[in-house]
């Protein structure tokens, strides 16, 4: 259970990570990117899937 | 920042989709009308409290006979992906009624596993048998767990207590689990609550019905225990001459977790595993979709069995789901046959259960009961 939530803690980070990054980026074509990356981890974070 | 506004907002509108699509798909209520034969209904948790409350919390339908005999168990759903399996467990809950022993009866051993299809296999989130009513909808199912309920895999699995290595996904894999673990991850917890069942109801056979890739070489079989080969061997042969081919194998000594080895050596049961085609999961299959998984015809599937590199016979024909269903059906009715003749004090009569020409003749839509125009009292979901 403790790994568990740890993995759900990384998610999250990883999640404000690619998030920061998008909110930064210049190029539309790195925001496409980073949209679709972030979709399985918000799906995980968000226990859908 | 408009284009980026723009993106996010596509971006989230796949998310909302994509989202209640899974939602959707994780939790379709499947109703049981529970037949005439099923005196009560438990909980798996009854067995094992620590499973009380988790996903794997299934439902035990229980059929008693008037008559005192033997115990049998049967497994649907071990592997939620091989729906033949939890159909023909639809059929005895819904249909059977005993006329000697007592049979448990479990639709969705990994109950979880049915609430998620396989990542990138593109496989239909549902699937539908047709009846007189209508259809009744079932959840497609994986070979493994949720990872929503277990999560993460480790990178190898070390099987308990054996601790032989095997693959790391199949930690989540109800067929490498057993005999479980109390203190175990949530699909070793399930295994050992199937096995408190064993123990404390004195089940005498455990029947775990799968489906098999015709590229898999244990197909069209009956797989035993060293326990169980003299049942085994008499129904595959009966059934052989009678029915349909059916073979029978030996489960191996050193291959750990499965049910046919570790029910026989961590109990007094005898486990028996059927199998029967499902072309739906052969790796050179077409397109993955809900009318292959019923049917049974690919065409890609065909032409590998021309090249000799399948261990069963495929024609245009292909595996109907009926055919499955009924092989189950049929192989379940058999086992008990030889087995109450050689147990006569431990024997089960079951009743009201079809045989494989009747179900490939009214279709496995024939025996399912409609929830609508029944006693909301009977109707459980799975």
């Amino acid at each position: 259970m403790i790994i568990t939530i740890l993995y759900y803690l990384l998610v999250a980070f990883v999640v404000f990570l690619m998030g920061w990054n998008l909110l930064k980026s210049k190029k539309w074509q790195e925001e496409v990117l980073y949209v679709i990356v972030l979709l399985p981890f918000l799906l995980r974070l968000l226990r859908l899937k | 920042m408009i284009r980026k506004t723009i993106i996010i907002t596509l971006g989230l509108i796949l998310l909302v989709f994509s989202g209640l699509s899974f939602y959707k798909s994780r939790h379709l209520k499947e109703p049981v009308v529970i037949g005439p034969g099923v005196t009560q209904v438990k909980k798996l948790s009854e067995y094992f409290p620590a499973i009380k409350g988790s996903a794997n919390d299934a439902n035990v339908y229980v059929l008693e006979g008037a008559k005192k005999g033997g115990a049998l168990l049967v497994l649907g759903g071990s592997h939620p992906e091989e729906p033949a399996a939890r159909l023909t467990t639809w059929i005895l809950t819904e249909n059977a009624t005993l006329e000697q022993g007592r049979i448990f009866v479990v639709n969705s051993a990994n109950r979880s596993a049915t609430t998620v299809t396989r990542p990138s296999g593109a496989y239909p989130a549902s699937y539908t048998i047709k009846t007189d009513w209508g259809g009744q909808t079932f959840r497609m199912g994986d070979r493994w767990a949720n990872p929503l309920d277990q999560w993460p895999d480790p990178e190898v699995y070390i099987h308990y207590p054996t601790r032989q290595n095997l693959a790391y996904m199949d930690i989540r894999n109800l067929n490498r689990t057993w005999p479980g673990r109390a203190n175990g991850t949530l699909t070793e917890k399930t295994c050992y609550a199937l096995v408190e069942l064993i123990k404390k109801e004195n089940v005498d056979i455990v029947i775990d019905l799968h489906e098999a890739e015709l590229q898999y070489p244990v197909i069209s079989t009956i797989v035993s225990h060293q326990k169980g080969l003299d049942v085994a061997a008499m129904a595959s042969m009966v059934l052989s001459d009678e029915e349909f081919k059916m073979g029978m194998e030996k489960s191996p000594l050193e291959l750990h977790g499965l049910s046919h080895r570790e029910i026989g050596d961590h109990t007094n049961a005898v486990p028996l595993l059927f199998e029967t085609p499902e072309p739906f999961l052969d790796a050179t299959r077409g397109r993955t979709d809900e009318k292959l998984l019923l049917e049974g015809k690919d065409e890609f599937v065909v032409r590998a069995g021309k090249r000799g590199l399948l261990f069963e016979k495929i024609d245009e024909k292909g595996w109907p789901i009926d055919v499955r269903v009924g092989r189950h059906c049929s192989t379940i009715l058999q086992v008990l046959d030889v087995w109450s003749q050689d147990h006569a004090d431990k024997a089960v009569a079951l009743r009201n259960v079809p045989k494989y020409d009747e179900v490939i003749k009214k279709g496995t839509g024939a025996f399912l009961r409609d929830p609508s125009k029944a006693d909301p009292k009977l109707i459980y979901y799975e």
